[in-house]
């Protein structure tokens, strides 16, 4: 019975994985038109979102990580690999702190998710340009940090009820 | 979802939009000069009255094409692959140029 779970399990992160990447391109096909840089809707975190809380840590930092190597790889460059590696690894420790303390849903989880993913890369930005003045974009990607964490926590908590229904 | 999370939604879109708020009037949009910085070092102070255009030689070897046109600065070319710095259009006191990958940077200032 343990192995079939161990299976089931290897099996379900694999696919995870593969939606997490599909997701990821998607989001590199369609460009938000604000011209604003550095705003995305960051729809990868629905499939990282949905693993932590059907799965455990572990296994969602694995495929989190996974997933930035391989479309880091893929679509990206040197430089939107670390900045998405800081956003990546930082709003992930918030997530699954908030996710442990919980007093939040997925929703609330995935907004502090957003935020924290656009701040760290605004400091990875003023590290690597060196230039405090981005600070400037603060408000704004707090903003968008909100409502993209939003949308796409509202996503995950549809998934994650549907399939809590449907584990065996 | 729950309580928790609309207090949090809410008091986050609350102090973003404070933050804009206070962003744009503390600003506002009278820039007068375009101010190049490459990796950190300042390397050209251009008036935004004057139409002029300038090459800026990047960190490791990337360059970037500057226009001044009619008091707009905006960046016509850049040796990066995705041109995100020619697709932020044009720099106004809010929203600077970014070239990362040739550390470029053009901010708008007052004099």
């Amino acid at each position: 019975m343990k192995s079939t779970l161990r299976t089931h399990r290897v099996a379900f992160c694999g696919i995870m994985a593969a939606f997490a990447i599909v997701l990821g391109y998607l989001e590199h096909l369609i460009p938000l038109p604000i011209g604003i840089y550095g705003i995305k809707l960051g729809l990868a975190n629905l499939a990282i979102l949905s693993l932590l809380y059907l799965t455990d840590i572990k296994s969602a930092l694995a495929v989190h990580l996974l997933r930035i190597a391989i479309c880091g790889i893929l679509f990206g460059n040197m430089f939107s690999f670390i900045y998405s590696l800081a956003g990546g690894l930082f709003s992930f420790l918030v997530m699954a702190l908030l996710k442990r303390w919980d007093r939040l849903s997925p929703v609330g989880v995935s907004i502090c998710g957003g935020v924290a993913h656009n701040m760290a890369q605004l400091i990875a930005a003023v590290c690597l340009v060196d230039q405090l003045k981005l600070a400037f974009y603060l408000p704004v990607l707090l903003l968008a940090g909100t409502l993209a964490g939003f949308a796409v926590g509202s996503c995950s908590l549809a998934v994650i009820q549907t399939m809590k229904k449907k584990k065996p | 979802m729950k309580k928790a999370d609309l207090i949090l939604l809410c008091s986050l879109l609350a102090l973003s939009l404070l933050a804009l708020t206070f962003l744009v009037w503390h600003v506002g949009d009278t820039g007068e000069v375009a101010v190049v910085t490459v990796n950190g070092e300042e390397i050209a102070r251009l008036s935004l009255k004057e139409d002029t255009e300038l090459t800026i030689e990047g960190y490791n070897g990337g360059s970037n094409h500057l226009v001044i046109r009619d008091g707009d600065a905006f960046l016509t070319d850049a040796s990066c692959p995705d041109k995100i710095c020619v697709h932020t259009g044009k720099a106004d006191p809010l929203r600077s140029i970014v070239c990362a990958p040739n550390r470029v940077v053009i901010t708008i200032e007052s004099e």
